[in-house]
């Protein structure tokens, strides 16, 4: 029981893992480099949504989506101000700035909203009891969420013209460009999914565990081991691996001590550097 | 006057150690491009390997043996050097950020170590009475020309090493050695056709500049005396670093030195304003701090790329002067 316990903890972070993992999957896969601001923008979404719900008071169902667009134009705007205008050099540049953009982001967090930890709901949560499992209304409201924002995206790929060109771009950026596909649209559209998304996995981090200017730092490890382990490029296979980083990150706590969680994923990553650098499903390695 | 003199003291000797990680991350990223972001964990790793050979017996942490500062320092770059190893024998054949990626790891594992194996680090309490080598052995009459002369001592003995770490660093850039690391970075293919094994020159840029982080961290920890897991968060080692280095120049150690020092006087003379600022900002002044690097770095990004001293092709050696002299050819 204790271990089906664990996996549903694990299915729960690792929903949230994965909806990160899908955003810097899409951003490496169709701009190319590594956004290590990713995780910092899940707490930006995070305390976006804190202030619509707490002290402007809206109603969950209201204030959270406000927030996924906030994030959602946050990145674009961090997008047209720095990457779009460093896009002609080396990736690594752009992986510095966002290093840069990773702390000032932070930075802003503490400055806004201030370096304690916070929680959208006060008090201790009574758990639910289904078929003898425990859960809290919070982690029912994270898993649902996590399923419908997986539908939708699952929609926009395969049926909209700027899903198919996204997926294009993915696979292919060159033979893409050659098609007469407008790639600055693309690029915006990639951060409004990216950033949307980031914003969506840290409000639910927020509702999982707590509010805390390092949280997306603390889970970006695991975010970028999701989306290798995916293949990079593959938004479904991010949303596996983010599954399985979850689920495996749970289960750990049986046989280490619970300290070293985080390290899982490391362990994971390395792993998979080792023996598939193209992830499980062979994502682009280049 | 004297506490200016003595606070002069003070700030070089950390512009030195925040120097010697820049030189560090400069073989690395400058020279062969790749990108470390876990600076802090070769730091840390210096660090606490030097407190813990150096320290007297403690029952809060792993220590008592009690050796001179110099086998601590040596055995810094030794440990730093084994992790650049390890690390660097599974990700340094990877695309770069394959390395940036896996480097937060290390730094992640590293501090969870230090946080959590009480028994040998002292866990978040941290390691304190690291020895100070110079502490006491100022002799009178330097003590009768500035004042706090066994700072003025420790300060002169990091910018010796200092000094040391940039020479080396210098021969190495107009050496083959630094050639091929260039050319690693800049062409790999055509490097590799020369017959250049791409592995084996990352792994001894990588190991080389892990080992000079390692020896900025024994300096570190024998200069504060204290040091704690608080102290390597990534925030202060990597960023701080990378921020240097790029606004430096980076791939020029002269860059490197200058953008140490500018980023500092950045860094500490914040501080200086916001500590005198009404109590209520002084919580949130360390992020201001940050969000002011942070603003610097991206503003360097954009319109000065290169930094403030752009990356130089190097000067020939004197001894080879012959082969550019018309009419003389090298024997073979």
């Amino acid at each position: 029981m204790e271990v089906l316990q664990l996996l549903l903890y694990g299915l729960i972070l690792g929903s949230v893992i994965a909806l990160g993992a899908i955003g810097v999957s899409l951003t490496f896969g169709i701009l190319g480099f590594a956004n290590f601001a990713h995780g910092d923008m899940m707490t930006m979404g995070a305390y976006f949504g804190l202030t619509l719900f707490t002290i402007l008071a809206l109603p969950m169902w209201i204030a959270f989506p406000i927030a996924i667009l906030l994030a959602a134009a946050l990145a674009v705007a961090i997008d047209q101000t720095l990457y779009k205008r460093l896009r002609g050099q080396a990736p690594v540049i752009l992986l510095i700035s966002s290093f840069g953009v990773a702390l000032a982001l932070r930075a802003l967090v503490q400055i806004i909203w201030g370096p304690d930890t916070q929680l959208y709901v006060s008090g201790i949560q009574r758990t639910q009891a289904y078929f003898g499992l425990r859960i809290r209304p919070n982690q029912i409201v994270v898993l649902l969420g996590s399923v419908a924002l997986m539908v939708a995206l699952h929609l926009f790929l395969q049926h909209t013209r700027m899903g198919k060109a996204m997926r294009a771009m993915a696979d292919n950026p060159d033979l893409a460009r050659l098609c007469g596909i407008d790639t600055e649209r693309v690029a915006i559209w990639t951060w409004i999914m990216g950033g949307g998304l980031a914003g969506a996995a840290g409000i639910f981090l927020g509702l999982d565990t707590r509010l805390h200017p390092e949280m997306g730092w603390t889970i970006l490890l695991s975010v970028f081991a999701a989306a290798i382990l995916g293949g990079i490029g593959k938004p479904y296979g991010a949303i596996v691996g983010g599954l399985v980083i979850g689920v495996i990150s749970e289960l750990s706590t049986l046989v280490m001590p619970a300290a070293y969680k985080p390290a899982v994923a490391f362990a994971i990553l390395i792993a998979m550097l080792i023996v598939r650098p193209t992830g499980l499903f062979a994502g682009r390695s280049t | 006057m004297e506490g200016l003199v003595a606070y002069g003291f003070f700030f070089l000797t950390l512009v030195g150690i925040y120097g010697l990680l820049a030189l560090g991350l400069n073989v690395q990223w400058g020279y062969a491009g790749m990108l470390n972001i876990g600076v802090a964990a070769f730091f840390a790793v210096g660090a606490y390997t030097s407190a813990i050979l150096t320290t007297a017996p403690s029952a809060s942490h792993l220590g008592g043996f009690e050796m001179p500062v110099w086998i601590g320092l040596l055995a810094a770059m030794f440990m730093s050097g084994l992790l650049a190893i390890f690390v660097g024998l599974i990700t340094l054949n990877l695309r770069s950020d394959y390395l940036a990626i896996a480097s937060i790891g290390i730094a992640e594992i590293v501090r969870l170590v230090l946080t959590n194996e009480g028994w040998l680090t002292g866990g978040v309490r941290g390691l304190a009475a690291v020895p100070q080598p110079t502490s006491g052995r100022a002799p009178d009459w330097l003590a009768a020309l500035v004042p706090a002369p066994d700072q003025f001592l420790y300060m002169l003995l990091v910018l010796l090493l200092l000094m040391i770490v940039y020479w080396a660093n210098e021969r190495a850039w107009r050496a083959p050695w630094g050639r091929a690391l260039r050319g690693l970075r800049d062409n790999e293919a055509a490097a590799r056709a020369m017959g250049k094994n791409a592995l084996a020159f990352r792994l001894q840029a990588f190991t080389f500049g892990s080992m000079v982080m390692g020896l900025a961290g024994g300096a570190y920890a024998h200069f504060v005396g204290f040091i704690s897991p608080e102290a390597f968060h990534p925030l202060y080692a990597t960023f701080l670093v990378w921020a240097m280095l790029i606004v430096g120049g980076s791939g020029n150690n002269r860059g490197a030195l200058v953008g140490a020092f500018v980023i500092w006087i950045i860094w500490s003379g914040s501080e200086f304003i916001i500590t005198r600022l009404p109590e209520d900002f002084i919580a949130r002044g360390a992020a201001v701090r940050v969000l002011l690097i942070g603003i610097v770095l991206q503003v360097v990004l954009l319109w000065r790329p290169r930094g403030l001293l752009p990356e130089q092709p190097p000067r020939p050696i004197e001894n080879d002067r012959s082969i550019s002299s018309p009419g003389r050819t090298r024997p073979r």
